[in-house]
């Protein structure tokens, strides 16, 4: 068997198994849905709540999504500032940590007092997608080499050509590999700011239905929302991936399949 | 060239560096580039011969000494040449070749031409649209001379170019040097730990000896054809002979010197 398929078919034969287990283990014991409800009851739970999960997906997606754009440019922006300048990235990469490495989860709540609840949602997603941005485009624009750099010198280049022939273009990899970490983190702040202002009463998203239905004891949909956020996450990682492939498979080691 | 002494076009004096940790890599260092010569700078590893190129290339500062240009235009008109390929990755051999000529606001359609032109001399026209992880290691260092050529520049620095090579290639590498630098009456600095090497391409050979880095002694290399013929010549050997004991010495006096 080939190593695709076999990539393809290995995980695909654990998740059968699972589910399997899952639906015997649930029938067996007779469990009721309110405590764990099967997989087949959680599957038509997700089409019967389908226009309520589904405008919720998007309302989260949505999040995602400007939280992960806001990210970039912010990231990216702020690591060419960093570059530009010794004082500016000595001035701010302190807090930048700081933003990092207080959780987020205790960030929120705040953030809900102080915002309106959309902008609160969509400060948490940032706030976490950011960083990896910041600081994987920061590693990639100071590890260029030096002889390169250099030549851009000898040659006269402006401060605009050596970032835009030669900083950003080095940096790329790296860039690219903070964005699809990115990715699946603004997912994260997100739902975690949704369920931060689940509780506070108001939201639509996926995160505020799991919590909405666990008040209501509506197990199945929660499995069902639950299902629908991993799928999102599986979509944005697959998506931030194949983004990465197409910008590096012409020259970059990482993308290239050597044969041995 | 060898009869009539060739204008000089950069004159170093009591050129030394020091660096931040302390090294000396240069002191006193007395060198003149004159025009149309090969001039190969041969010595031991660490003796400053890269450091002396890179002054003259103005990648680096002297910290004593002066640097002057007999004209400072030629000042301008440089190519260099790393250890390493040093081409951009992400970017064609097009593209590599064409960079100089996109940085001083050359056009690309403008210039095809004579980035093809340059290619061609390096024996890499086919290999225009190629990535330079799709080439040998002996064509990345052509793309990288293509790149220094494409500027016509009046002098072409190399910081040994062909190190890492294998024989075979470095062979067929030094050849084509030869002819380019002919072709072109370009001058050449070539830096080199190789006897051999200096000796078959250069017009002149100057010594040196380490910690600090200064100038041991020169070596005239009078014989007109470079080929496979003149490699396995008596002449050849002679010379051989005569650079490696003037490298012996200069090492000897280092070791005197430090003793």
């Amino acid at each position: 068997m080939n190593e695709r398929v076999r990539s393809i078919l290995a995980p695909a034969g654990v998740l059968i198994v699972t589910v399997l287990v899952w639906d015997l283990v649930v029938r067996i014991n007779n469990i009721q849905p309110y405590i764990l409800p099967g997989p087949g009851l959680v599957l038509s739970t997700l089409v019967s709540d389908w226009s309520i999960l589904w405008s919720s997906l998007l309302a989260t997606l949505l999040t995602t999504v400007e939280g992960l754009v806001l990210a970039v440019v912010g990231g990216i922006g702020l690591a060419i500032l960093f570059n530009q300048s010794r004082l500016i990235e000595h001035s701010l990469y302190p807090y930048a940590v700081i933003l990092q490495v207080t959780p987020v989860v205790a960030i929120a709540p705040l953030l809900l007092i102080y915002l309106p609840q959309q902008a609160a949602v969509l400060a948490c997603a940032w706030i976490v997608a950011f960083f990896p941005v910041l600081a994987n485009t920061t590693l990639g624009l100071n590890s260029v080499d030096h002889n390169l750099a250099d030549l851009f010198r000898m040659y006269g280049a402006s401060r605009w050509q050596a970032l835009w022939e030669l900083k950003l273009p080095a940096a790329l990899p790296q860039m690219l590999t903070g964005i699809r970490i990115a990715g699946g983190l603004s997912l994260i702040g997100a739902v975690v700011a949704e369920i931060a202002a689940g509780s506070a009463g108001a939201g639509s998203g996926l995160a505020f239905r799991i919590a909405e239905s666990g008040y209501r004891l509506n197990i199945p949909r929660m499995f069902a929302a639950l299902l629908l956020l991993s799928i999102a996450g599986i979509a944005i990682f697959a998506l931030l991936s194949l983004l990465n492939h197409l910008a590096l498979r012409r020259w970059h080691e990482s993308a290239i399949t050597r044969e041995t | 060239m060898a009869q009539s002494p060739a204008a000089t076009i950069v004159t170093l004096r009591g050129v030394g560096k020091a660096f931040g940790t302390g090294t000396l890599a240069l002191d006193g260092l007395d060198l003149d580039i004159r025009d149309g010569e090969f001039l190969s700078l041969l010595g031991p590893s660490g003796c400053g011969k890269s450091t002396a190129l890179r002054i003259v290339a103005g990648l680096s500062e002297p910290s004593r000494g002066t640097v002057t240009w007999s004209d400072p235009a030629a000042r301008k008109g440089l190519g260099f040449v790393f250890q390493e390929p040093t081409l951009m990755p992400w970017a064609t051999v097009f593209d590599n070749v064409f960079l100089p000529l996109k940085l001083s606001g050359a056009g690309r359609a403008d210039v095809r031409t004579r980035v093809m032109e340059t290619l061609g001399r390096v024996g890499l026209a086919d290999f225009a649209q190629a990535y330079p992880r799709e080439l040998s290691g002996g064509m990345r260092m052509r793309v990288s001379i293509a790149r220094a050529l494409v500027t016509a520049p009046r002098i072409l620095l190399m910081d040994e170019p062909f190190a890492a090579l294998d024989e075979i290639t470095r062979f067929k590498l030094n050849d084509d040097l030869v002819a380019l630098w002919r072709e072109l009456r370009m001058t050449v600095v070539f830096v080199t730990h190789s006897v051999f090497e200096s000796v078959y391409l250069s017009s002149r050979i100057v010594v040196m000896t380490g910690r600090p880095g200064r100038v041991s002694s020169g070596l005239t290399i009078d014989a007109p054809g470079r080929d496979a013929q003149f490699r396995t010549s008596a002449e050849y050997a002679g010379y051989c002979r005569v650079a490696s004991e003037a490298l012996a010495k200069a090492m000897q006096r280092r070791a005197g010197a430090a003793a």
